[in-house]
């Protein structure tokens, strides 16, 4: 018997992260702005998106979501609502999606009939929704081009701290139920330097899908990545 | 949360690399994880039993080296660790900082494996 010591040097996720740069080079190719948007469950992700895809389809955008959910379809169902092609997304118990499973919901979504059929190259923008868990989602690329970390004003200030692997991991930052901001004692001076203590210089927008404050400025944001994603194709 | 299937992962993969190595049994995984890579060392190990069960890699020794946020100051220039997850600042100097060189690596750095001998 002999010991040996093996160099692997191998990623553990290389297989997620080869299969996310593949659909990173699609979405690119197709011209489509993909966000990741992971926040707590009950942050308000749904909301948030669903006010997104209305405004966007009403200023003539064309956009599609896909949602992840251990069960049920409620989001997907909701979502809908806006017109927008949309599909859930259902893990089964597993806490984040990975790259394989945006692979597979894609795959066939061409070909379905009507409204519900949905190809990359026509759209301006793909939102996925991942499944509430501020943990797990941060080590599975999916190919997107802007991972967005919400938080809710209801949640604690300190929740970047606390989480600071997904926060750091973001590339934008949306506080959410603005409206109810006062009476839930929020301190917003602290909520923000919080976030910028995780990532420096990140673009925060607080946001209420109630009233629609901040939806201007978000949706903005989204209109000028969208345009330098097509200026760099 | 995600460490079951982390594991997974990693037995897939030596079992993979291994092969090379036939009836050859893995002792030892070593892991390279960097501190903002979101696996907690203990629920991996509470996991690595039952994921190694009936492979290649059943009762080897799981060896997790934690590699700290490394850091690279755009203001005064100067590469160090980061001193607190909750701070992302320069430690020389504390401005905040953006660009970072380690920390986010989850990799397998090595196996020690027993070869079973040729028979002559």
């Amino acid at each position: 018997m002999t010991t040996r010591i093996v160099e692997l040097r191998r990623g553990i996720l290389k297989k997620n992260d080869e299969l996310a740069a593949g659909l990173r080079g699609r979405f690119g190719a197709a011209g489509v702005l993909v966000l990741n948007l992971v926040s707590s469950p009950g942050t308000g992700k749904t909301a948030f998106l669903e006010f997104t895809l209305r405004e966007l389809r009403a200023r003539g955008a064309r956009v599609a979501a896909l949602v992840g959910d251990l069960e049920t379809d409620n989001d997907a169902r909701r979502l809908a609502a806006s017109g927008a092609p949309v599909r859930q997304i259902n893990t089964h118990g597993i806490c984040h999606l990975d790259a394989e499973m945006i692979d597979k919901h894609l795959a066939g979504w061409a070909d379905l009939p009507g409204e519900n059929g949905v190809a990359l190259a026509g759209l301006d923008y793909l939102f996925i929704e991942n499944v509430g868990n501020l943990v797990c989602p941060s080590s599975y690329d999916l190919g997107e081009k802007i991972r967005v970390a919400l938080l809710s004003v209801t949640e604690g200030e300190d929740k970047p701290l606390k989480y600071p692997t997904l926060f750091n991991s973001a590339d934008a930052a949306v506080i959410t139920k603005m409206d109810i901001a006062e009476p839930c004692g929020f301190d917003r001076e602290l909520a923000l330097k919080n976030i910028n203590e995780i990532r420096p210089g990140i673009r925060i927008f607080e946001t209420s899908a109630k009233t629609g404050a901040g939806m201007e400025e978000w949706l903005g944001y989204l209109a000028e990545e969208r345009i330098e994603r097509q200026a760099k194709i | 949360m995600h460490e079951l299937s982390i594991a997974a992962s990693i037995v897939d993969a030596v079992t993979e690399s291994a092969a090379a190595y036939p009836g050859a049994r893995v002792k030892e995984v070593r892991l390279r994880v960097g501190a903002l890579a979101s696996v907690i060392e203990d629920s991996l190990q509470f996991c690595w039993g039952i994921t190694t069960e009936g492979t290649p890699l059943e009762g080897s020794k799981l060896v997790v080296n934690i590699l700290p946020v490394v850091m690279h100051c755009e203001a005064c220039g100067q590469d160090g660790e980061l001193r607190s997850l909750q701070s992302f600042r320069c430690p020389h100097c504390g401005e905040p900082v953006t660009d970072l060189r380690q920390g986010r690596e989850l990799e397998i750095d090595s196996i020690e494996i027993d070869e079973v001998e040729e028979a002559v």
